[in-house]
């Protein structure tokens, strides 16, 4: 189970990712992160964010347009 | 941060569309861990000014600009009406400013961030924002009118920023 919820639905490139790394910036290490977005972009944007930041992306769900990632704050 | 992680955009253009570019690669780089700086020269300048409210899109010899309802039936915001549009019809005054209402209405209905919180967005994740002296003299910009947190310095002092890093984009 996530330990925060961010709800970034109906946000468009690029307040997904700068909603994400702020809320984990806030988390302690090893913090589960579930984040909430309808832009479609956010797909691969929050796979690389992940890339690049170390953070470890657990899972990706969608389901009718609306997509849950799963984040572990690294 | 290593300085491998440096990042530096020049901002050059001052109209309301391509304030975003600069504000949105720099949020999103220092969110993925980078240390970003943007240089402001000439008319990016206007993108620090505490109001915004005199950005524009400029519809005149900006052929590539989609213009599409942002509201009324599905069949009528298809349509793009830029290309079917003369040039000449943008000089009627007005124009600019219906354009840019335009814009700032389709943005909204699509969720993307205003210049406004994009940019201090920046500024709170620790973006250096550099005025570029001599063209803030130039045009005569008040440096009151400037929002909080901007240095400003010259062309010298962007290369001690860009003397390290591999992204250095000019815009």
């Amino acid at each position: 189970m996530a330990d925060e919820t961010l709800d970034a639905s109906g946000l468009n490139c690029p307040l997904p990712i700068l909603k994400t790394k702020k809320a984990l910036s806030k988390m302690d290490t090893g913090k589960i992160l579930d984040v909430i977005s309808t832009d479609a972009g956010s797909v691969k944007d929050i796979e690389a964010f992940c890339n690049q930041t170390g953070n470890k992306l657990i899972s990706t769900t969608e389901d009718g347009g609306k997509y849950v990632f799963t984040i572990e704050r690294v | 941060m290593s300085d491998d992680n440096k990042m530096t955009i020049i901002a050059t253009k001052g109209t309301f569309d391509w304030a975003f570019p600069p504000f949105i690669i720099a949020s999103t780089g220092v969110a993925m861990d980078k240390e970003v700086t943007i240089f402001f020269t000439f008319y990016g300048l206007n993108l620090l000014l505490k109001d915004t409210s005199k950005l524009r899109v400029s519809p005149i010899g900006n052929p590539s600009m989609p213009m599409k309802m942002p509201f009324g039936p599905k069949w009528l915001q298809k349509i793009d009406f830029g290309p079917k549009i003369p040039n000449v019809l943008w000089n009627i005054p007005g124009a600019e400013s219906l354009v840019t209402w335009m814009m700032k209405k389709t943005m909204a209905k699509h969720g993307v961030a205003k210049i406004e919180e994009l940019r201090s967005m920046c500024q709170e994740f620790d973006v250096k924002f550099i005025a570029c002296e001599m063209t803030v003299e130039l045009f005569g910009f008040d440096k009151a009118d400037f929002i909080d947190g901007v240095e400003f310095a010259g062309a010298a002092s962007y290369f001690d920023e860009a003397a390290t890093g591999d992204h250095h984009l000019y815009m």
